[in-house]
């Protein structure tokens, strides 16, 4: 999405600098002076932003180092017991790979089912405005109710899901394979709904990517003689690096957070074979009430997110427009 | 989740024309073929909203029986009705919660981001790129991975469990989409329409309401709609911040239903079409948006 072009050759206030007010000559103001003019009209947006998620931020790495009692009182600081707690818990590492397997697999299955539909919604065909509004819907909806949809479906003998795969044959009994009771085809089934939750906003994101290829160049490479796929890997692939970069990033931090689809999946199996690390946060926080062990948990995911956000910050570098 | 800030540089820069690069004569079968996939994609895409609206006219023992019907066999639209004093949890006053909390915290938003966005769109002025960067990395940043300490600060002001505090959570996490959306709009302006104005007597305040507003109100329905959407379906912060089952939002409530000995499926579904119709209605109308890379700066 290297569409700059346009703001280029438009420049703007910010890009050149204040409009000068009227014809009188202005020196150049001191700089305290700017920055106290700009304060009522960023002042509040700053203080939301400290007060509602920098400063809980802080709240959450004071407390990992206490001891909070189940009651909410802090009993006094414990140095780094919390993060014992939490390594040492011995499901924590296979939580901490089924997290892995959840991002990656998520993230991958939906860039590439998108670069496919993205490439169907690009191309012109009577009813393509209907598909693509279509593909808005679970983008709009609570993920929460389209989890709860599938749920139900797979729901033994009832669930509408359960008994299609038996009309079809690949189940065997209307009993069904207890599919939300077994901790891995529920956390199978999570990642299915977390891709399709996924992918509107990935093939909007490379749509709008694909909207810049140049035309010219992929006639030329038609003159050229490549064919379809050449010309793709070739030609729009990498015109794409950018709109994919955006996607996969934004995709691998959405899908780290997301904790709907699980807590609604696997929330009711006993144990902690379907737990990432997200849910976990949520087990502690609310099932053993060891607000302390839930922010350590918390401030190791964080510091993962923060990791993310500098790689996007690098990668996309969304600072060299403004 | 379902939410997301798209990305910055689709929204920013105005795509110079739409391009199709397949506008050359397509024979007849491969329209087909293209209709055929269309066709398929969209059947996809609405099949769990076509078994919830399916599901929502059904009765408890025609959901619930053992031979489940594809279709409903009789349409029950009294569940409508019926299903808003469901013993499982408050529904009129989860829908109250989700409605209020939704409304004060976009109008939060708006009422904060648009002198933001405008401010840094317009002038420079010493910490802006810090102002912007600050934005650009509390985007990323999600109430989920905040919830602990959310919680306790929560606690510590005595506004757990209000709506005031989802209200506060929602804005300040919404914010920075908000901020950078309209930025890149109001950028997108041209300041001789400013000068203009000034130079015709017009205050500051005069030339954002009455000159650059009507330029930017694209850029301003698009943030208004994505804070709503993604306040309407917050669920993480609710989950843990609202303990009481009348302020919680529909997102909260409704998984109250999920292994009780014999959910109400029919009223879940119910419930879900009410509340997912005027989102997903909200998002289609700025869909144009969502593709043309946000068309910021339409008014060029």
């Amino acid at each position: 999405m290297s569409t700059t072009t346009e703001t280029a050759s438009t420049p703007t206030g910010a890009a050149t600098g204040r409009p000068r007010s009227g014809a009188a000559p202005e020196g150049r103001r001191p700089r305290g002076r700017d920055l106290l003019h700009a304060l009522p009209w960023i002042g509040p947006a700053l203080i939301l932003i400290f007060g509602v998620v920098l400063f809980p931020a802080v709240v959450m790495f004071v407390n990992s180092t206490r001891d909070i009692s189940i009651s909410g009182v802090d009993q006094g600081s414990v140095g780094f017991d919390n993060y014992l707690e939490v390594f040492s818990f011995p499901y924590f590492w296979p939580i901490f790979g089924r997290t892995i397997v959840w991002v990656v697999v998520v993230v991958a299955a939906t860039v590439v089912i998108s670069l496919g539909l993205a490439q169907l919604l690009n191309k012109a065909f009577p009813g393509r405005q209907l598909v693509r509004l279509a593909v808005i819907i679970p983008w709009a909806a609570s993920v929460v109710m389209t989890t709860m949809v599938v749920y139900y479906g797979l729901e033994p003998y009832f669930g509408i899901i359960n008994t299609f795969l038996v009309d079809i044959g690949l189940v065997d009994t209307p009993e069904g394979y207890g599919w939300t009771r077994n901790p891995d085809t529920a956390f199978a089934w999570s990642i299915v709904i977390a891709v399709f939750v996924s992918l509107p906003f990935t093939t909007y994101t490379i749509l709008a990517g694909l909207q810049t290829v140049p035309g010219e160049v992929l006639e030329a490479a038609k003159m050229d003689g490549a064919g379809p796929v050449r010309t793709y890997w070739g030609v729009v692939l990498p015109q794409l690096r950018s709109a994919l970069a955006v996607a996969v990033l934004i995709n691998i931090i959405n899908v780290f957070n997301s904790l709907p689809i699980l807590k609604v999946m696997t929330g009711s199996i006993p144990g902690y074979d379907a737990d990432t690390i997200m849910t976990m946060i949520f087990k502690y926080i609310q099932n053993q009430h060891k607000v302390d062990v839930a922010s350590a948990l918390s401030v190791v995911a964080f510091l993962i997110v923060i990791v993310i956000v500098a790689v996007y910050v690098r990668v996309v570098k969304p600072m060299k427009e403004v | 989740m379902a939410v997301t800030a798209p990305a910055f540089e689709t929204i920013a820069p105005p795509v110079k024309r739409r391009r199709r690069w397949t506008q050359d004569q397509v024979s007849l079968p491969r329209v087909l073929l293209r209709m055929l996939a269309g066709v398929v994609v969209l059947l996809v895409f609405i099949l769990p909203y076509t078994i919830m609206f399916f599901g929502s006219v059904k009765t408890k023992a025609q959901i619930r029986s053992v031979d489940p019907t594809y279709f409903p066999t009789e349409w029950h639209w009294e569940n409508y009705l019926t299903m808003w004093s469901t013993p499982e949890t408050p529904l009129v006053q989860n829908l109250i919660s989700t409605i209020v909390i939704s409304v004060f915290a976009t109008l939060l938003v708006l009422a904060v981001a648009m002198p933001a966005a405008y401010y840094t769109a317009r002038f420079r002025f010493p910490g802006r790129m810090v102002f912007l960067f600050l934005v650009i990395v509390t985007q990323m940043l999600q109430p989920a991975v905040l919830t602990s300490g959310l919680f306790r600060q929560f606690v510590g002001l005595g506004l757990v469990d209000t709506w005031a505090a989802m209200i506060l959570i929602n804005a300040a996490f919404n914010l920075s989409f908000a901020v950078w959306i309209m930025h890149s709009f109001f950028a997108g302006v041209p300041k001789e329409i400013d000068e203009a104005a000034q130079i015709d007597g017009a205050g500051r305040l005069t030339v954002l309401f009455r000159i650059q507003l009507p330029l930017v109100w694209p850029g301003i329905v698009t943030a208004i709609v994505f804070t709503f959407v993604a306040c309407w379906n917050e669920f993480a912060a609710s989950l843990v911040i609202l303990s009481t089952a009348g302020n919680q939002p529909l997102s909260v409530a409704l998984t109250k239903f999920v292994g009780q000995y014999e959910t109400s499926w029919h009223y879940v579904f119910g419930v879900s079409v009410v509340a997912i119709i005027p989102v997903v209605v909200l998002f289609m109308l700025i869909e144009k948006r969502l593709v043309g890379g946000l068309t910021a700066g339409s008014v060029k």
